[in-house]
C-alpha cells in the first residue's frame, strides 16, 4: 500500500480544488480547449472588428488605433443614402415574400404528403422534392436562367396557355426580381422545409382523427381542425426564428442574379456590404452596415420571442 | 354469434374518392416542376451549341451533340477544379467529424468542470455573427489565409450546430458504457475514440452529409480569397464565372440570340449547362442513397430536439 496520499480531485476546497479537478481532467481539456480557442478566434474575435465602424479604416495602417475616430459618421452617411433605404426595402420585401410563401408552401406540402396512404408514393415525392435543397445556388441560378430566359420554359408555357402574348423578360426587369427570388427559394426549399412539419404531423395523436371521424368530419375538416392545430407550436417557433432572420434575405441569389438592370430591386444588405465593403474597399461603411444588420436581427429575435411568450406559446429561448 | 363489426365505418362520400386523386395529381405536378429545370439543363447541355441559341429546348435535345462535354473534359482547368472541390470536401468532412464529435463528447461529460462555460460559448455563436467584413479582415489580413488552399479548410473545420446535435446524441448513449470503460482504466481520449466515436455512426453519417454538401457547394470563399488563382478554383466557381459572362451579355440584349451578335464575349449556353451538370452530378448520384440519413438527422437536430 503506497505511503503517498493521492490528491483527491474536488476534495480540496476553493480555487485549489478547482485546479486539481481540472488537472485530473486534462484529457478532456486537451480534447476541448484547442477547439474552444478555434471558436474564439473565428467567431468571437472578429466582433472586435465592429470598432472599425466608428473609424475611418484604412487597411494600410498597421496599428488599429491609427485609424481616425469618426463616431457615428459612418452610420449617418449610411442612413442618408437613398440607396441604403432602397436596400432595406429590398431586404425586407424579399424576406417577407420568402417567409410567407416558404412557410405556406411547406405546410401545404406537408399536409398533402400527410394524406398520402401509399408509402412508396410518399417516399418518392419526398425524395424528389428534397433534391433541390442539396444543389448549390450557383447551379440553381444557372438552371433558373434557362427556365426564365426569353425563350425558356416559363415563357413558352405561359404563351401556350395564352396567359401572355409575348415572352416576358423576367431576368432583366427589376419589378419581377423579388418574385423570382421567392419562386426560386420555394422551388429549392419547399421539400426541405416540409420535413419538420411532416415529422410533427406524424406525432399527432391518431385518436384525435378517430374522434373527428365519429363527429362526422370529412378529410378537409380533419385537416383544418386536427392537423393544422397540431403543428401550431412548430409553426410558431419557426416563425420566431425566421423573424430573427428577417434581414438575412440572402446574398447568393441576389448577388448572382442581380445585375445593373435590376440592381435597384436586387440589392440586399449583404450585397450592399459586399459592394461597398469589399469591392469598393470602404471597409468602415461595410462594417457599419453589417453591424446594423446583426444588432437589429438580435433585437428582432428577442422581440418575436417576447411576443410569443405573451401569447403563451412555445418559445425559442 | 356472428362477427359484429365494431369499427366505425364512414359512408363512402364523393370527397373521399376525389381527394386522394386530386392530392396525387398535385404531388405529381410538384415533382414535375421540381425535376423540369434539372432535366431541361441536362437537355441543353447535350445540345449543339449554335442550335441551342435558337432557344426553346425542352426535355430532350433537339440536335444531339457531345461537344460541350468534349470541350469541358479536354480542358485541364476542369480537372484541376474537380480535384480542388473533391479534396476540400473530403478533408473538411473528415476534420469536421473528428473535431465536432470530440468536443461533443467532452461537453456530454457531466463532471467536466468547463462544461457549462464552453457550452454557453458554443451556443452563443449561433446567435451572433460578426459580419462579412470583420471575418474577411480576420481571414485575409490577420491570418493571411488569402490566396491559399487552406482558406477552404481552416475556417470551416468546425460547426457549433453539428456539435450540439452530436452532444445530444452522445448524452443519450448509456452511461454504463463509459463507466465500465473507466473502471477498466481507460482514459477519456481512449473512451472517446474507441467506444463513443464508433457508436455515433448514424449521426456522424448525417453530419458528414451536411458538411460535405456544404463544402462541395461553396463558391463564395473562392470568389473572396482565391479569385486570382485559377489553380485554386473550385467547380462551383468555374460555373459562377460562366454565369457572370452570361449576365454581362444579358445586360446588352433581350435574348441569348441577340447576345451572340453583341461584342461581349459570351460563353455558349451549352457549356454553361454542361458545367452545371458536372457540378451537380456527384450530388445527384449520391443523394438517393443517403436520403434516410438526413431525415433522421434533421429531426434529431430540429427545433423540437
Amino acid at each position: 500500500m503506497s505511503q503517498m496520499v493521492q490528491a483527491k480531485p474536488g476534495k480540496r476546497g476553493g480555487i485549489g480544488g478547482f485546479f486539481s479537478k481540472l488537472w485530473s481532467q486534462k484529457q478532456l481539456m486537451l480534447m476541448s480547449v484547442p477547439i474552444a480557442i478555434y471558436v474564439f478566434v473565428f467567431n468571437y474575435a472578429p466582433m472586435w472588428g465592429w470598432i472599425t465602424a466608428f473609424m475611418k479604416y484604412n487597411p494600410k495602417n498597421k496599428n488599429l488605433f491609427d485609424n481616425p475616430w469618426v463616431g457615428w459618421d459612418n452610420f449617418k452617411w449610411l442612413f442618408n443614402r437613398q440607396e441604403w433605404l432602397g436596400v432595406l426595402r429590398n431586404t425586407l420585401a424579399m424576406s417577407l415574400i420568402n417567409l410567407v410563401f416558404g412557410t405556406l408552401s411547406a405546410i401545404l406540402l406537408a399536409v398533402l404528403l400527410n394524406e398520402v396512404i401509399t408509402k412508396a408514393f410518399k417516399r418518392t415525392v419526398q425524395t424528389v422534392t428534397y433534391l433541390p435543397h442539396f444543389l448549390s445556388l450557383v447551379i440553381v441560378v444557372s438552371m433558373a436562367q434557362n427556365i426564365f430566359a426569353s425563350d425558356g420554359a416559363v415563357n413558352q408555357l405561359l404563351m401556350r396557355l395564352h396567359i401572355i402574348k409575348e415572352p416576358v423578360f423576367w431576368l432583366g426587369e427589376g419589378k419581377y426580381f423579388w418574385w423570382l427570388v421567392g419562386a426560386i427559394n420555394v422551388w429549392k426549399e419547399v421539400g426541405w422545409n416540409s420535413i419538420i412539419y411532416i415529422s410533427t404531423m406524424t406525432s399527432i395523436d391518431p385518436s384525435l382523427y378517430e374522434a373527428a371521424s365519429i363527429d362526422g368530419a370529412g378529410r378537409f375538416q380533419k385537416i383544418m381542425h386536427v392537423t393544422l392545430p397540431g403543428i401550431k407550436s412548430t409553426f410558431v417557433v419557426l416563425l420566431i426564428m425566421n423573424i430573427g432572420h428577417l434581414l438575412e434575405a440572402g446574398f447568393e441569389i441576389q448577388y448572382l442574379m442581380g445585375q445593373n438592370l435590376v440592381i435597384d430591386w436586387s440589392q440586399t444588405i449583404d450585397v450592399f456590404v459586399m459592394k461597398y465593403g469589399i469591392s469598393k474597399m470602404q471597409y468602415s461603411v461595410g462594417v457599419a452596415a453589417g453591424m446594423f444588420k446583426s444588432v437589429v436581427s438580435i433585437l428582432l429575435l428577442f422581440l418575436a420571442n417576447f411576443i410569443a411568450k405573451k401569447l403563451d406559446e412555445d418559445t425559442l429561448i | 354469434m356472428t362477427d359484429t363489426n365494431l369499427t366505425y365505418k364512414k359512408p363512402r362520400r364523393r370527397q373521399d374518392i376525389a381527394f386522394p386523386i386530386v392530392n396525387a395529381i398535385l404531388l405529381i405536378l410538384l415533382m414535375f416542376v421540381t425535376l423540369y429545370p434539372v432535366l431541361n439543363t441536362v437537355a441543353i447541355s447535350f445540345n449543339d451549341g449554335t442550335d441551342a441559341l435558337r432557344g426553346g429546348i425542352g426535355l430532350w435535345p433537339r440536335v444531339w451533340s457531345f461537344k460541350s462535354y468534349e470541350s469541358l473534359l479536354s480542358d485541364p482547368a476542369t480537372y484541376q477544379a474537380a480535384w480542388i472541390s473533391v479534396s476540400r470536401t473530403v478533408i473538411t468532412t473528415i476534420l469536421n467529424l473528428i473535431l465536432t464529435s470530440m468536443l461533443a463528447f467532452t461537453l456530454s461529460r457531466k463532471e467536466y468542470v468547463l462544461r457549462h462555460f464552453l457550452t454557453t460559448m458554443m451556443v452563443l455563436t449561433m446567435y451572433v455573427n460578426a459580419g462579412l467584413i470583420p471575418n474577411y479582415l480576420l481571414i485575409s489580413k490577420t491570418l493571411n489565409l488569402s490566396k491559399t488552399y487552406w482558406v477552404y479548410i481552416i475556417p470551416t473545420m468546425f460547426s457549433c450546430f453539428n456539435m450540439i446535435v452530436l452532444r445530444t446524441y452522445i448524452s443519450g448513449l448509456p452511461e454504463a458504457l463509459v463507466e465500465s470503460a473507466r473502471i477498466d482504466g481507460a482514459g477519456d481520449f481512449r473512451i472517446f475514440w474507441q467506444i463513443i466515436f464508433p457508436l455515433c455512426k448514424p449521426v456522424l453519417a448525417t453530419v458528414a452529409l451536411f458538411v460535405a454538401v456544404g463544402s462541395w457547394n461553396q463558391w463564395f470563399d473562392t470568389h473572396l480569397y482565391n479569385a486570382g488563382k485559377p489553380y485554386l478554383h473550385t467547380l462551383q466557381y468555374l460555373l459562377k464565372m460562366k454565369l457572370a459572362t452570361t449576365q454581362a451579355s444579358a445586360n446588352a440584349a433581350k435574348s441569348t440570340a441577340d447576345a451572340m451578335t453583341s461584342t461581349t464575349q459570351m460563353t455558349p449556353i451549352t457549356i454553361r449547362c454542361a458545367i452545371t451538370v458536372v457540378s451537380a452530378v456527384p450530388i445527384l448520384i449520391v443523394y438517393p442513397f443517403l436520403q434516410r440519413y438526413f431525415v433522421t438527422g434533421m429531426v434529431l437536430g430540429s427545433v423540437k430536439g
